[in-house]
């Protein structure tokens, strides 16, 4: 791994950005040469693209980075990741920036952390996701006024034996709990 | 017979149980086994990632812990499970402070494990591979000839890393498929996203990604999309009736898994393969096909 000799230079949010994504110091070798935004799906609906969110990230726009739907547009299709020239791991930086934004408060106009909280909560109840449940409860929450539109397709998935209306649960939940519960610890963040 | 451990992933037991049936079938078939992890639990597909790195790895390194010691290769056939237990294996190999960290977590559960100790392998790469091109021509008894397929690989099996296949331009289920005599289109889209989760959170721009891969796949005159993940499944099936209505268009093409048209080309019926849980139909394109070839070897 190739390790950034200028790292001194660096603003303080891109230590801050790099520093919990594992092969994030990469990000110091970026040549703003833009394969990232070009190649990604959703680039038009971004406020910033992915090359412009570096360049910003070390001139230490902290807020203008972190209130961007920058980050809320990626879907994870890695093709940043595999064309960037660099080795920067792209998509994993996006994940970086999205926790932060969701620590800061700063996600906006986005469903998408209500979201992985409804998956998530479903998967520490259980130990599996639960579609049903995860669909029913996402959208009575957040976007009830959509419910009705996805009455119909609802109903297809449950004629063909696609929706359970129950979850299944592992037997080691507790076990599960305890693993997430230290990572949380260690990780310093709940 | 060669036994995998087998991890199905949560949408293989409700909304994708077609892919489920047709893998276990297809493994019976071509005579490998397939013995499914005890007690697995989900990957958080890409939910935990936004939230917590270390859960997200701690989460998917059970999976990985728990294998016994004679379970060597973990086989997932979910795009999103694959790249997860792949990737979680991939950074605790790497990064010596991510393997630390996991296994203070997992000890919490009693649990431990050493990177590179469980084999991470995608279905196809299983088939295409370990099967391989002799073995499926002479267990294949019913030849796809006629049936024109568009081969969907979407992201997360091919990147950002498989082991298997290109990530720009992959070719492995071409190739396959080409074995069992279908007629594989040149796909120009095969490796683009389907939108993922952005269905359910901003539907405009999932919508026109589902309509470049349904409107290419018109083009190239395909008769059906064949995919290997539960979410593009979802998204390019379940939602079709709705993109068509958005753009104004009348998409009917069906969707299904490729271990279900493997599965045809082994003989299986439709039944078995799960064909029918799909909201486009499958069936009767197939059929039609086949009562082609009939009649084509009967004139």
């Amino acid at each position: 791994m190739v390790t950034d000799t200028h790292s001194s230079h660096r603003s303080d949010f891109f230590h801050e950005v790099i520093s919990d994504t594992p092969g994030g110091e990469q990000l110091a070798h970026c040549l703003q040469c833009g394969s990232c935004s070009g190649s990604c799906p959703n680039g038009a609906d971004m406020q910033y693209t992915p090359r412009a969110i570096f360049a910003m990230i070390n001139a230490n726009r902290r807020d203008d980075v972190l209130s961007s739907n920058t980050m809320w547009c990626c879907v994870s299709c890695y093709f940043c990741t595999t064309r960037c020239p660099q080795k920067i791991p792209i998509t994993d930086i996006m994940y970086a920036l999205k926790r932060l934004a969701i620590v800061e408060g700063k996600a906006k106009d986005t469903d998408a952390p209500a979201l992985a909280k409804t998956f998530t909560g479903f998967v520490e109840g259980y130990g599996r996701s639960f579609e049903f449940g995860l669909a029913s409860r996402y959208y009575f929450f957040n976007k009830p006024l959509s419910m009705f539109k996805l009455v119909p397709m609802g109903l297809s998935m449950l004629t063909r034996g696609r929706m359970h209306l129950r979850p299944n649960k592992i037997r080691q939940v507790d076990q599960l709990r305890a693993i997430i519960a230290r990572a949380r610890e260690i990780g310093g963040r709940s | 017979m060669k036994t995998y451990a087998y991890y199905p992933g949560c949408s293989l037991e409700s909304g994708s149980a077609a892919y489920d049936v047709s893998v276990r079938a297809v493994s019976k078939a071509l005579g490998f086994g397939l013995e499914e992890l005890d007690d697995w639990n989900c990957c958080g597909a890409t939910e935990y990632f936004s939230q917590d790195e270390l859960v997200a790895t701690s989460v998917i390194a059970r999976n990985l812990a728990i294998c016994r010691a004679d379970q060597k290769e973990l086989v997932a056939p979910c795009a999103a499970c694959f790249l997860n237990l792949k990737k979680t294996d991939h950074l605790m190999g790497e990064h010596r402070d991510v393997c630390r960290k996991v296994n203070e977590a997992l000890a919490a559960g009693g649990l431990h494990y050493d990177p590179g100790r469980v084999r991470v392998r995608h279905l196809l790469d299983l088939i295409y591979t370990d099967i391989g091109e002799a073995a499926l021509r002479a267990k294949a008894v019913q030849s796809l000839k006629g049936v024109r397929v568009a081969p969907y690989y979407g992201c997360q099996v091919v990147r950002p890393m498989n082991g298997f296949d290109n990530t720009e331009y992959p070719m492995k289920m071409d190739e396959l498929f080409t074995w069992l005599g279908a007629e594989v289109v040149d796909y120009p889209v095969k490796a683009h996203c389907c939108g993922g989760h952005m269905t359910q959170i901003s539907e405009d721009a999932a919508f026109e990604l589902i309509r470049r891969l349904l409107d290419s796949a018109v083009e190239y005159e395909a008769d059906m999309i064949l995919c290997m993940c539960p979410m593009c499944q979802l998204n390019l099936d379940a939602y079709q009736a709705r993109v068509s209505s958005f753009f104004d268009k009348n998409f009917q093409v069906p969707i299904i898994f490729f271990t279900q048209l493997l599965g045809v080309a082994l003989g299986l019926s439709f039944e078995e393969l799960g064909i029918g849980k799909e909201i486009v139909a499958a069936g009767p394109v197939i059929k039609a096909r086949l009562a082609a070839q009939q009649s084509a070897a009967n004139a």
